[in-house]
C-alpha cells in the first residue's frame, strides 16, 4: 500500500503541475503561509447564486451578503429595531412619512462615499418592473421617496403602513456602480461591492466565498480577520470537515446535536447553541384541486397526523409544535387556539366520512370512484422534511389516505412545479419575519404565479384582517387582528402548520465573544475574536 | 460419460468462491421471498419515540432514523434491490441480444448501422445519461431498472454479435442453411442457444452492476423513493451517523458488497467453467 | 499510417452526429418546454426574453429545425447560456470545472493500469492458487463496495481518527501562498483519497481482462514451444507473452475513461471537488438543459478523442497496422 501512495503522491504532484497556474512565489514569500487563527470558515451545503440581495432568493446568497451589505436598519440582538446605515429617523406626526438621517463617513468598499443618492437608487431598481426580484412589494407602499440632501432620505406612504420602518433594512446597493446598467448583468452579482464589515476578496465556483475584514468599517473594524464560506455539497462530508477542523462553524442536525456532540472531547472542541429559530415548517396545500377544496378534507389530514411524533422523531424534541405562522413566545403569538385541531384519528376518520369518502377495499378512501391519494413535494437537502413527510405518509395511510413522496432540487421545484401550481402538497418551511404582516403569503391578490400565497388561498375575511393589522401602529389593534388571523388559519386548515425547529449552530471554541441573544449569534459577529 | 451441464457443474463447484457465491445468492432469493415470514416487524413501522437505537434483542440490527427496525428493511431491501437488478439486466440483455444477433447475423449496412449506435452509446458516461433522464422524469422504481437496462445493452451486443460471427461459418450453422431453414429459424434455434453462455456470464455482472447504479443514485436523492427500502436509500440514509449509528450504514453497505461480490464470482465460475481450454 | 489516420478521423464524423442526436433526445424526454424553466424565474421580463429564447432555441419550430439550430450554435462552440440564477454561458462554467476532473480521472486511469496490469498478470501466472483467489477477491471487492461508502469510512478513519489527510476540497484553505512544491503535496494530500478510492474500484475490469488475455497467450503454442526449448519460465512470461498480452489492453484505455468520469459524480459530491461531475448534477437537478446538454456532449467527445488516441497509439504498437493495412 505504502508503494501505491507514494506513486499516487507523485503522480499527482506532476499531473497537477502541468494545469495550476503560475504561482506568485515573491507574494507567497511576503505573507509567509497559510492564513492564522482569526479566520473564521464556515460550510455550507449550497453555493451561492447572486450576490446582489434583490436577485436572489437562497440562504446561500443572503448569508454571504447580509456580511457584505448594509440596510438603514436592522434588528439589533433583543429583535428592535435600530439605525444601521441611517442614524437615525423620524416618523411623521400622521405616521405616513419617515425621514432618515444617514451615516456621514460611511464609504463603499472602493472607497466612494455613501449617500442618500445609493438609497434612491436602491428602491427605485426595486421597484422597477424589469428587476426580477422578489422583495419589491413593500417599497411599493411608497407614495414617493426623495433624497433631500447627500444626508437625508424621505419616503412617504399614502396609508398606514406597519411594516415600513422594518422594509428599509434591505441591503443598499452602491448607485455610482450600478445606476444606468442592466442589474441582472452586473459583475456586482460575483463580486459585490457593500458598505459592511467585512470586504468580498475572492468567490471560487464551487470552493469557497471569501470575505475580508473592512477596516474602514462604521462600527470599528471587525476582529475576525476572514470569514470564509466554503461550499460542501455533502452533509455527512461538512460534519467530518467540522470534527477535524477543516471548519470552524456549522448548523447541526437535532441527531448531531444530541446523540453526536456530548463527547468531553467535542465540548472542548466546540460550544454547541440552541434556540428557537424564526421559521416554520408546514404542509401546505393546493387549494385550486377539488379534493383540498373541501375544509373537512384538510381538517382531516390536520387530525390525522400526530405533530409530538414528528417533534420527537424529527427534532428529537428540540423544536416546538406549530399551529399558525407565528413564533411562540413573539407579540403577535397567540398561545391557545380554539379552533385548532389536535391529534384525533377518530374525528379524522368521522370528517371524511362526511366529505363523502368511503373505505375502498385495498384500505384506500374511495369518493366518486376516485381514491383519495396524493403526492407531497419537499425540497432536496432538507432531511428534516423528508422524514417529517414520511412520518405523515404513514400516519395517513392509517386514516386511508395514500401519498407519495417526492424530492426536487429548490430552483427547479419552485420554477416547474409551485410556481405553475403543478403541485397537490409540499412540505416546506418559511421563516418568520419580525414584522407579523402576513401580506405576502396569505393575502389573496398574492396568488399570481411567483406570487408567495401560491397554495391560493382566499378568504375574504382573513384579506381584510391582514389589511386593517398592516393599516396601524397601535400593537393592541394590531395584536387583535393577528390573533383572530390565528383562529381563522386553524379553522380553514389551508396548511397544516406542523412545528418550529430550534437553530443549533455550533461554533469552535478558540472563537471568543459570542453573546446568544433572542436574535440568535451572528448579530454580534464583528466582536468576535480569537486568543492569539 | 456425463452431459455437458454436469461437466460444468463439476467444474462450477469445483471453484470453491464461486460456489460459495451461488450460495449467497440462492439465499438472498429465499430471504427475499420470504421476507414477511422472517421478521415480526413492517418495513414502513415508523417509530418516532425510538430512533437509531442500537442493535438488541428485539431488533438485531438496530433501528433507523425513523425509529424502522433496520433487519427488517434489510431484507425488504433484498427484495428491491434484486428486483432492480434482474428487470435492469433483462431488459439489457434482451436488447443487446437481438442487436448483437442481427448485427451479426446480417452483416453488411445493418451491422455497420447498429454498431455505429453501439460504439455512440458507448462514448457516453453511462451514469451520466442515467442521472439525465431519471432526474428530468422522476425517481421511481420502474423509471431506474428502464433507464440501467437501456444504458446497458451495448457490451451484450457486441458479445453476442462475435459470437455469431464465429458461429456463422461453423458446419450445423450451414447444414441448416442448405436444408432451407428460415433466417429467423437459424437465429431462434441454432445461434441463439449457442451464444447463451457468454450473455449469462455478462448478465451476471450485470446484476452487480445495476444494483450498485442504484445505490449511487440513492446516495444522490433519485434512487428508489420512500418509503420503499432498497440497500442504496438504507445506506444513504445511514451514511450522517457513520460514527455513531454504525449499523444503519454497515448492514446494507455488507449486503451490497457481499451480493455484488456473490454475483462477480459466480459471474467468474460460469465463464471458467464454461473456457473450452479448461476441457 | 497517413491512411489510418484520415480515416479513423472521418469515422468521427457519425459518432459525433450520434451523439448529438442522443443528447438532443434525452433532453426532449423532458416533459415541457426548456424555456419555461428560465422564464419562469422572472415572469415580469418573460414576454421580451422569452421570445428571444424562443428564437434562440428554435422553439416554434418543428423538432428537427430545432435540432438543426442547436447543431449549428453547437459547431461555434455556442453552449448557450445556464438557466441558472447566474446566467453565465455554460462554457464559461464547464471550462472552469472540466481540468481537475480530466486530472482526476488520468491519474486514476494511470494508476488503474499501473495495478490492475501487473497484478491481472501475476494472477494468470499463479493460476488457481491462492494468490489467484486472493487477487480476484481483493479487485471485486474494489467493485462491490458502494464507493460513497467507502469514500466516507476512509474519511472518518484518515481524517478524523487518525487526522493523515485532509477530509475534502482540492486545497488547503491560503495554500496559493505556499511555495510551489509545499503547494503540489498539499494538492496530492487532498487528492489521495478520492484517488485511491476511484482506482480501488475500477482494478476489477481491467486486471481480469489481463489475465484471461495472459492465459490465452500462454496457452499458445509458441509459448509451448518456448517452453519445451528449456527458455527460462521468467523470461517466457516477461519477453514472450507479456508483449503480446499487452497489445490488446491498450484499446481499453479509451474506453476505461467513460465509467470514470461517471463516476465523478459521485466522488465530486462527496469529496467537495469542484468538477465537471459535480456541475452535471447540480445542472440536472435544476433542469439547466443547455448545461446538461453541453455536458453530456462534450463529456462523450472526451471518450471519443480517448478512444482516437487508444486507436492510434495501438496502431503504433501494432506493425500490421503501422504498414498500412489498416
Amino acid at each position: 500500500m505504502s508503494f501505491c501512495r507514494c506513486l499516487a503522491l507523485i503522480l499527482t504532484a506532476l499531473v497537477l503541475a502541468g494545469c495550476a497556474k503560475g504561482a506568485p512565489e515573491e507574494k507567497a514569500r511576503a505573507q509567509g503561509g497559510i492564513y492564522g487563527a482569526d479566520t473564521l470558515v464556515t460550510g455550507s451545503i449550497g453555493e451561492p447564486s447572486n450576490l446582489i440581495p434583490i436577485l436572489s432568493a437562497d440562504s446561500a446568497s443572503s448569508d454571504v451578503a447580509g456580511l457584505v451589505y448594509n440596510g438603514l436598519v436592522r434588528y439589533d440582538k433583543d429583535l428592535k429595531l435600530e439605525g444601521d446605515l441611517a442614524r437615525s429617523w423620524e416618523v411623521s406626526p400622521d405616521g405616513l412619512g419617515i425621514t432618515f438621517h444617514l451615516r456621514r463617513g460611511v464609504k463603499w468598499h472602493d472607497g466612494h462615499d455613501f449617500t442618500s443618492r445609493d438609497v434612491l437608487y436602491t428602491y427605485r431598481v426595486t421597484i422597477d418592473p424589469k428587476t426580477p426580484t422578489a422583495y419589491a412589494e413593500d417599497f411599493k407602499q411608497v407614495q414617493s421617496a426623495q433624497a433631500v440632501d447627500d444626508y437625508t432620505f424621505r419616503v412617504r406612504y399614502a396609508k398606514p403602513f406597519a411594516p415600513a420602518l422594518a422594509s428599509w433594512g434591505m441591503p443598499i446597493l452602491p448607485a455610482h456602480l450600478l445606476e444606468g446598467k442592466e442589474i441582472t448583468k452586473s459583475p456586482l452579482s460575483r463580486s459585490p461591492v457593500g458598505t459592511g464589515p467585512f470586504v468580498f476578496k475572492e468567490w471560487i465556483p464551487g470552493q469557497r466565498v471569501m470575505l475580508e475584514r473592512n477596516p474602514e468599517y462604521y462600527e470599528g473594524a471587525p476582529r475576525l480577520s476572514r470569514y470564509v464560506y466554503r461550499i460542501i455539497p455533502d452533509s455527512s462530508t461538512m460534519y467530518m470537515e467540522l470534527k477535524a477542523g477543516g471548519i470552524d462553524m456549522m448548523g447541526l442536525s437535532p441527531v448531531q446535536y444530541q446523540r453526536q456532540t456530548n463527547t468531553r472531547e467535542f465540548l472542548a472542541r466546540f460550544n454547541k447553541y440552541r434556540y428557537p429559530a424564526s421559521a416554520y415548517t408546514y404542509l401546505g396545500y393546493n387549494l385550486r384541486l377539488p379534493v383540498f377544496q373541501d375544509r373537512r378534507v384538510r381538517q382531516a389530514i390536520t387530525c390525522a397526523i400526530n405533530k409530538e411524533e414528528i417533534v420527537a422523531g424529527v427534532l428529537l424534541g428540540m423544536g416546538q409544535l406549530a399551529h399558525g405562522p407565528y413564533k411562540p413566545g413573539t407579540w403577535a403569538y397567540k398561545p391557545k387556539v380554539a379552533a385548532d385541531p389536535a391529534y384525533d384519528p377518530a374525528r379524522s376518520a368521522l370528517l371524511l366520512r362526511e366529505a363523502g369518502y368511503v373505505m375502498g377495499q385495498d384500505g384506500i378512501l374511495v369518493k366518486d370512484g376516485k381514491p383519495l391519494s396524493f403526492t407531497i413535494m419537499t425540497n432536496q437537502g432538507n432531511d428534516q422534511r423528508l422524514k417529517a413527510a414520511q412520518i405523515i405518509q404513514r400516519r395517513l395511510k392509517k386514516v386511508g389516505i395514500d401519498v407519495k413522496i417526492r424530492v426536487m432540487e429548490w430552483a427547479s421545484f419552485l420554477t416547474n412545479f409551485i410556481d405553475k401550481g403543478r403541485f397537490e402538497a409540499v412540505l416546506l418551511g418559511w421563516t418568520i419575519g419580525q414584522d407579523p404582516d402576513l401580506y405576502d403569503v396569505w393575502h389573496s391578490s398574492k396568488t399570481g404565479p411567483k406570487e408567495l400565497n401560491f397554495v391560493g388561498y382566499k378568504n375574504p375575511e382573513l384579506d381584510r384582517l391582514i389589511v386593517e393589522g398592516r393599516g396601524t401602529f397601535d400593537t393592541e389593534k394590531r395584536r387583535a387582528c393577528y390573533y383572530q388571523i390565528q383562529e381563522i388559519l386553524a379553522q380553514d386548515q389551508p396548511y397544516t402548520f406542523l412545528y418550529v425547529p430550534d437553530a443549533l449552530p455550533v461554533v469552535t471554541s478558540r472563537v471568543k465573544g459570542i453573546e446568544p441573544a433572542p436574535a440568535g449569534i451572528m448579530h454580534n459577529l464583528i466582536r468576535w475574536y480569537v486568543n492569539q | 460419460m456425463s452431459t455437458p451441464f454436469q461437466q460444468f457443474w463439476q467444474r462450477f463447484t469445483g471453484n470453491k468462491f464461486a460456489t460459495a457465491g451461488l450460495v449467497v445468492i440462492v439465499a438472498l432469493f429465499v430471504l427475499s421471498l420470504a421476507a414477511s415470514l422472517l421478521t415480526p416487524y413492517q418495513p414502513d413501522a415508523i417509530d418516532a419515540w425510538h430512533v437509531l437505537l442500537p442493535p438488541s434483542a428485539e431488533h438485531w440490527f438496530g433501528t433507523d432514523e425513523l425509529g424502522r427496525d433496520v433487519l427488517t428493511r434489510v431484507i425488504f431491501g433484498a427484495r428491491v434491490s434484486l428486483k432492480v437488478g434482474f428487470v435492469a439486466v433483462g431488459i439489457a440483455v434482451l436488447i443487446g441480444t437481438v442487436v448483437g444477433l442481427f448485427a451479426g447475423f446480417y452483416g453488411g449496412w445493418i451491422d455497420t448501422l447498429l454498431m455505429r449506435v453501439v460504439d455512440i452509446m458507448l462514448c457516453f458516461p453511462t451514469f451520466f445519461l442515467i442521472l439525465a433522464v431519471i432526474a428530468m422524469l422522476e425517481p421511481s422504481i420502474w423509471y431506474i431498472m428502464i433507464i440501467i437496462g437501456l444504458t446497458g445493452w451495448m457490451g451484450v451486443a457486441r458479445l453476442v454479435r462475435a459470437e455469431v460471427l464465429s458461429l456463422k461459418s461453423r458446419d450445423f450453422i450451414l447444414a441448416a442453411r442448405v436444408l432451407g431453414a428460415s433466417d429467423l429459424r437459424i437465429i431462434f434455434r441454432h445461434v441463439l442457444p449457442n451464444a447463451l453462455s457468454p450473455v449469462l456470464v455478462s448478465a451476471t455482472l450485470g446484476v452487480a452492476g445495476a444494483i450498485l447504479t442504484e445505490s449511487a443514485l440513492s446516495f444522490l436523492g433519485i434512487g428508489v423513493q420512500p418509503p420503499t427500502p432498497s440497500w442504496g436509500n438504507i445506506l444513504t440514509s445511514g451514511k450522517d451517523y457513520i460514527e455513531f449509528a454504525w449499523w444503519l450504514s454497515l448492514f446494507p453497505g455488507v449486503a451490497i458488497l457481499v451480493t455484488v461480490l456473490s454475483y462477480n464470482l459466480v459471474g467468474e465460475g460460469i465463464r471458467d467453467a464454461l473456457d473450452p481450454r479448461r476441457q | 499510417m497517413a491512411n489510418y489516420l484520415i480515416k479513423r478521423i472521418l469515422m468521427l464524423i457519425p459518432l459525433l452526429i450520434g451523439i448529438t442526436l442522443i443528447t438532443f433526445t434525452v433532453i426532449h424526454l423532458a416533459p415541457g418546454e426548456p424555456v419555461e424553466m428560465q422564464t419562469a424565474m422572472s415572469p415580469k421580463v418573460s414576454a421580451q426574453s422569452r421570445a428571444r429564447l424562443r428564437e434562440f432555441y428554435g422553439l416554434d419550430k418543428p423538432l428537427y429545425v430545432q435540432y438543426g439550430l442547436w447543431i449549428s450554435h453547437l459547431a461555434r462552440l455556442d453552449f448557450g447560456r445556464s438557466f441558472a440564477p447566474d446566467n453565465r454561458p455554460v462554457l464559461d462554467k464547464i471550462k472552469e470545472r472540466i481540468p481537475i476532473t480530466i486530472s482526476l480521472n488520468v491519474i486514476a486511469l494511470i494508476l488503474e493500469f499501473g495495478i490492475a496490469i501487473p497484478i491481472g498478470i501475476m494472477a494468470a501466472v499463479h493460476r488457481d492458487t491462492l494468490l489467484d483467489r486472493g487477487i480476484s477477491v481483493f479487485v471485486f471487492v474494489g467493485f462491490a463496495v458502494p464507493t460513497f461508502w467507502l469514500a466516507l469510512l476512509c474519511m472518518y478513519l484518515f481524517g478524523v481518527k487518525l487526522s493523515w489527510l485532509p477530509i475534502s476540497g482540492i486545497h488547503s484553505l491560503g495554500s496559493e501562498h505556499l511555495p510551489f512544491l509545499a503547494r503540489m503535496g498539499d494538492m496530492a494530500k487532498h487528492l489521495l483519497l478520492p484517488v485511491a478510492i476511484a482506482t480501488f474500484g475500477s482494478l476489477a475490469g481491467l486486471s481480469r481482462y489481463m489475465r484471461s488475455t495472459m492465459l490465452e497467450v500462454l496457452s499458445q503454442d509458441y509459448i509451448t514451444t518456448a517452453r519445451a526449448k528449456g527458455v527460462k519460465e521468467r523470461i517466457v512470461i516477461y519477453r514472450h507473452a507479456l508483449k503480446n498480452a499487452l497489445l490488446p489492453v491498450i484499446t481499453l484505455l479509451g474506453f476505461s475513461l467513460p465509467g470514470l468520469i461517471g463516476g465523478s459524480v459521485i466522488f465530486e459530491t462527496i469529496f467537495a471537488i469542484p468538477g465537471m461531475g459535480q456541475l452535471f448534477y447540480q445542472g440536472v437537478m435544476a433542469r439547466d438543459y443547455p448545461l446538461v446538454m453541453g455536458i453530456l456532449v462534450i463529456g462523450a467527445c472526451l471518450t471519443l478523442i480517448g478512444n482516437l488516441l487508444a486507436d492510434l497509439s495501438y496502431a503504433l504498437a501494432d506493425p500490421r497496422i503501422r504498414h498500412g493495412r489498416g
